[in-house]
């Protein structure tokens, strides 16, 4: 199954994991998954209206998925999903 | 006793002491300190603010620290220049240059920040600092850090300029060259924040670090006089200068320092790397990132965390975006070179260079006052320039070689 990295800022959210699997065939079928099993963390991903929270940036294998095919880019059991808020500028 | 009350969610609300923080708990969006403005008024006046020190310190009650500055002690108060022969040649009346170029200690925007981020290290207690960045950022955590007396971690992309990485690691900091581009180099600084106790100026220490930016701004309506320019113009990289330059006018308003004009800011991305101008152009409120391609390494940021309030505040005011290319980017650099004498470097030839494709469009009234902002300089640039000059033949040193050469010359406009 595909792995889920979580930020630390996530982590009490998912009884304090830094990693989870999960099963799904596309990003967004993995998030909503870990939204079911884990409420709160759920509530912190997705705004009220049910889009990804615009602070949050999600890759796969290190590669921004809104460069892929959004929440419908296609993860395998090999492929590293990251959740990463986003950060200043340099 | 300063004047800070809290941090605040800058979507949520929600209030947090002043702890090293990354970003909102809720919803992961920046957190902003908030100040007293009211038991600032009467207190924080034109006068206070004049008694004060020759650097970004004399706006020390705007910003958020608590005891004595502990860096920066010659950083800001750079030069509001009178651009009058670059205003000519653009068909401007009046036009000023904020000229950061010549900040100290490492000639970038980025000593205001980091003097404010690294004083509030100290007064949180790390024991280390350190930095995602383009290049100018690791240059002035590496000095400001050394002034301090911290050890340094700059995280930077792999393809720097030279005149960068030379600069930054005289100052003696752990060097980390990063296969990616800045949004890669980012991305893996937060991982490293969750793990490593550092203070990272533009991570955990960010909401104190971009207050150091409204300085920029601070600046520009003392130095014009205790009023503002119509229009300001921006380079975007983060998102982080421009809107604090707006908070910094905004404060100045609201204590009664300077009369509201409506100020207008407009935006300038090179077109290698334009997700914030492509969004404010398409009338969008949020923006797609972008893989970086320019000669504007410093302003190379795809993933703009703060791009939104860039898109915001160009609304908000009545603004505009521009994008420069690359060859229009080096042309401008020559162009203020020429006529001012400021060499920035390519960050800075495309803001000049959007401004003046902001001034031919129209968005900019030739009759209206304009500041550019420039925040950088092209001494740790220059092979941005390679192949612009021709070779120039050394000659003898004799008075008739010299004579040949000036007879080989073209028309001189100082012939008699």
């Amino acid at each position: 199954m595909p792995t889920v990295t979580i930020p630390a800022a996530l982590r009490p959210q998912v009884d304090g994991l830094s990693e989870i699997t999960v099963a799904g065939a596309s990003v967004g079928e993995l998030l909503l998954k870990l939204k079911d099993q884990y409420p709160a963390f759920g509530a912190k991903l997705y705004k009220a209206d049910g889009a990804l929270n615009r602070f949050v940036n999600v890759y796969v294998n290190n590669e921004d998925i809104r460069f892929m095919d959004d929440l419908d880019t296609q993860v395998t059991d090999r492929d590293e999903v990251a959740i990463i808020p986003a950060i200043a500028g340099g | 006793m300063s004047y800070v009350k809290c941090l605040r969610g800058k979507e949520s609300g929600i209030e947090y002491p002043i702890t090293p923080r990354t970003s909102c708990d809720l919803d992961f969006s920046p957190v902003e300190v908030v100040y007293d403005y009211e038991r600032m008024k009467g207190r924080v006046t034109r006068k206070s603010i004049e008694a004060g020190p020759q650097s970004l310190w004399r706006y020390k009650d705007l910003l958020p620290i608590e005891g004595e500055p502990k860096t920066g002690f010659h950083s800001g108060w750079t030069p509001l220049v009178r651009a009058n022969r670059l205003a000519a040649e653009l068909g401007l009346k009046e036009l000023y240059i904020k000229d950061d170029s010549g900040n100290r200690p490492s000639f970038s925007y980025k000593d205001r920040v980091v003097a404010v981020a690294i004083t509030k290290a100290l007064e949180f207690g790390f024991k280390a600092v350190g930095c995602a960045s383009t290049g100018n950022l690791a240059h002035s955590v590496a000095a400001h850090a050394a002034i301090a007396g911290l050890p340094s971690y700059v995280m930077v992309p792999y393809d720097l300029e030279e005149g960068k990485i030379v600069a930054m690691r005289v100052c003696g900091p752990n060097l980390v060259r990063i296969k990616g581009n800045y949004d890669d180099v980012n991305r893996l600084c937060s991982q490293i924040a969750d793990k490593y106790g550092w203070g990272l100026v533009n991570v955990n220490l960010r909401p104190f670090y971009t207050e150091g930016a409204k300085t920029h701004g601070h600046e520009i309506a003392e130095q014009l006089g205790w009023r503002l320019p119509k229009h300001t113009v921006l380079p975007v990289a983060g998102g982080t200068i421009l809107p604090k330059v707006h908070k910094g006018y905004q404060e100045f308003i609201q204590l009664g320092l300077v009369e509201d004009n409506q100020p207008v800011f407009h935006a300038a991305q090179a077109e290698g790397c334009c997700p914030v101008a492509k969004a404010i152009r398409e009338g969008k409120s949020d923006f797609k990132p972008q893989k970086p391609n320019t000669i504007a390494k410093s302003i190379a940021i795809g993933n703009p965390a703060d791009g939104q309030y860039v898109i915001q505040d160009i609304k908000k005011t009545g603004g505009f975006a521009a994008t420069a290319n690359d060859s229009e980017i080096i042309d401008a650099i020559q162009l203020l070179a020429k006529t001012e004498g400021i060499f920035t470097e390519p960050a800075g030839g495309t803001t000049l260079a959007c401004a003046i494709k902001l001034i031919n469009d129209g968005r900019i009234p030739r009759d209206e006052p304009v500041c550019i902002c420039i925040t950088g300089n092209g001494l740790k640039t220059i092979e941005a320039m390679n192949g612009r000059f021709p070779h120039v033949e050394p000659i003898e040193p004799r008075m008739d070689a010299f004579d040949a050469m000036m007879n080989s010359m073209p028309a001189r406009a100082d012939a008699n």
